[in-house]
């Protein structure tokens, strides 16, 4: 794959031999990203199809289009599993853990940034040390400590294990060492404390950063998959992405209508939020890996 | 800050009044670590020189058995054959095809914005939903894939009940879902190369493949180094979309190490070996990790 477009287009006299080779270029380029939108479309598109078909026209002759579109497949859904605890726990485990990440990395943040203590580099390290353990070696351990608590099957016992967090503090010390110096020094002679600075200056100002920092986590958090499948045992304490994991294995094969009309459950919420937000998630991402 | 002023006296109470707040803010967040991050590497140790399955009271001490016999099992080497062909596939395809669509996003095109938004949508879905929404475009007799193979007069494979078709299809999943990550790290890369390098090849007479070669491929080479280890990581660490589609199978032909752990914690309770295989994959990304930080401490010090 070669990218002449722009760079023959820069140029300040073009040839008409040119510029018809610019429009093929372009021709391509446009047909190369059909294509591409077309991969990532389509299984969403069966899907949405899917939880419109009735069972007859699921398992009969293949249709593009929904011959008798029926709503039947939603209620069926959200009535084979406890759906409505399933969107409660998740919401409490998601809001629970990201509020958890976002106080731990501010707070964290502010004092590898502004505060003085001895060999603060060695705390440093041992912070950022975290980012090397994947959480995914830890889950016999883990599972023991939260069974020594008693926190099996609990909101806590889902929430807490994850609730650190490094890669955040990282981001936010960042932001929070960019900041202009003197806005911070006159709230500080001012009479301002450090909280007081920190809630009423940092915060406001390195809004931006923190944002991001909260939605990436919400995402983790709100996807998480493992460690709820591990600690939880009954079907009142699943979150969504196990719901639906457990609503396929009763119902997948014979019923897909109503497993696509569950998958929509969680995939068009995400959209939606996506849509709105998915500036800030982009570029916290490709912030993370070039200036990282 | 105050944090660069080296203080005259020993130590003020002011200064001490930092150390204390510094403890109080950071001091939950590191004392979460090292109960759920440090102490657990540490136990996985401890557990792989015992013998346990769980429940009963008291761990035999057993020195190595639990290492002999994981490497000494055909499953094991199979398990890690499993997790070499899955990371390698995936990531090989992921960082090609993500190469070539980055760059097909930066040229001018109308709606690339779009386009890259619809790329990265994936990856903010759950990895359940996600294998669960493809296990119904494998089904061999109903699904999408059928469908357009049917076109094409062909028949679907039965993708997640062959031992042969299991991990192409959890390797596609993969990578559809992953891919958008991809494409939005090169992107950053590719808008960090310096405009003046593509103008000084033109002024020399470089055609396009020449300044592909030449300036794009080395401009972008640190992201791309970036993206094949951070991607080699995320491949160690797959689950769900393992789980949910193939539960490892069929008989262990998409098991991978990490999954290989979940399975000897939590369905067959053996400990000892749950621990070996956390031990090993510690290692593993222990020393891919550290060749990330050697090339990036390089990258400072040259660059």
């Amino acid at each position: 794959m070669a990218l002449p477009d722009e760079l023959v287009l820069a140029r300040p006299v073009e040839s008409v031999q040119a510029r018809r080779q610019g429009r093929r270029w372009r021709l391509a380029g446009y047909l190369a990203m059909a294509l591409a939108m077309l991969v990532i479309g389509l299984p969403v598109y069966w899907t949405l199809i899917a939880a419109f078909k009735t069972s007859a026209e699921i398992y009969g002759p293949p249709t593009w289009f929904p011959q008798a579109p029926t709503l039947a497949n939603f209620p069926a859904a959200w009535n084979a599993a406890p759906f409505a605890r399933f969107y409660l726990n998740s919401f409490i485990t998601t809001l629970g853990g990201m509020a958890a990440e976002v106080f731990f990395a501010v707070t964290s943040a502010y004092a590898l940034a502004f505060l003085r203590f001895p060999r603060k580099d060695l705390v440093f390290l041992l912070l950022l040390a975290a980012l090397m353990v994947p959480v995914e070696i830890t889950i016999v351990p883990n599972y023991l400590t939260i069974a020594r608590l008693g926190w099996i099957n609990t909101y806590q016992g889902i929430i807490i294990p994850g609730a650190a967090i490094a890669y955040g503090t990282f981001l936010l010390r960042q932001a929070f060492k960019a900041l202009p110096y003197e806005v911070i020094e006159a709230a500080r002679v001012d009479g301002a404390g450090h909280l007081r600075t920190l809630v009423s200056v940092v915060i406001p100002m390195a809004q931006p950063a923190i944002v991001t920092m909260a939605l990436l986590s919400l995402v983790a958090k709100w996807n998480d998959f493992l460690w709820p499948l591990i600690v939880t045992n009954t079907a009142n304490m699943r979150t969504l992405p196990i719901g639906i994991y457990w609503l396929r294995n009763s119902e997948g094969v014979i019923n897909w209508g109503v497993v696509m009309a569950g998958s929509l459950f969680l995939i068009i919420p995400v959209m939606i939020a996506f849509l709105f937000v998915q500036r800030y998630i982009v570029e916290g991402i490709a912030a993370g890996a070039v200036k990282g | 800050m105050a944090s660069l002023q080296k203080p005259a006296r020993p130590i003020s109470p002011r200064e001490r009044r930092e150390w204390l707040l510094f403890i109080l803010l950071l001091g939950p967040n590191l004392l979460l670590f090292t109960i759920f991050t440090y102490w657990p590497l540490l136990y996985n140790v401890y557990l792989s020189f015992v013998r346990w399955n769980f429940l009963r009271p008291q761990k035999p001490f057993v020195w190595f058995d639990n290492y002999r016999s994981v490497f000494s099992s055909a499953l094991f080497w199979e398990i890690v054959l499993n997790t070499l062909t899955f990371t390698v596939w995936s990531v090989g395809l992921t960082l090609v095809l993500g190469l070539a669509l980055a760059l097909l996003l930066n040229q001018p095109l109308r709606q690339r914005n779009a386009a890259r938004a619809v790329l990265f949508s994936p990856v903010v879905m759950s990895g359940a939903v996600v294998a669960v929404v493809w296990s119904y475009i494998f089904d061999p007799r109903y699904g999408l894939i059928d469908q357009l193979l049917g076109l094409l007069g062909l028949n679907s494979p039965n993708w997640l009940g062959s031992t042969a078709w299991a991990m192409p299809a959890v390797i596609i999943v993969y990578v559809w879902k992953n891919l958008g990550y991809a494409v939005v790290i090169y992107l950053a890369g590719l808008q960090g190369i310096p405009r003046e390098l593509y103008d000084a090849a033109l002024v020399d007479g470089a055609g396009p493949w020449a300044r592909f070669r030449h300036v794009t491929l080395p401009g972008l080479s640190p992201v791309a180094f970036f993206l094949s280890v951070t991607s080699i990581l995320a491949t160690f660490q797959a689950f769900d979309i393992i789980k949910v589609l193939t539960d490892g199978g069929p008989v262990n032909a998409t098991t991978t190490l990490i999954f290989y752990l979940y399975e000897l914690g939590f369905v067959t309770y053996d400990a000892g070996k749950a621990g070996v295989i956390a031990v090993v994959l510690f290692v593993i990304m222990l020393v891919l990790t550290l060749i990330q930080l050697r090339y990036l401490e390089r990258r400072v010090s040259y660059g």
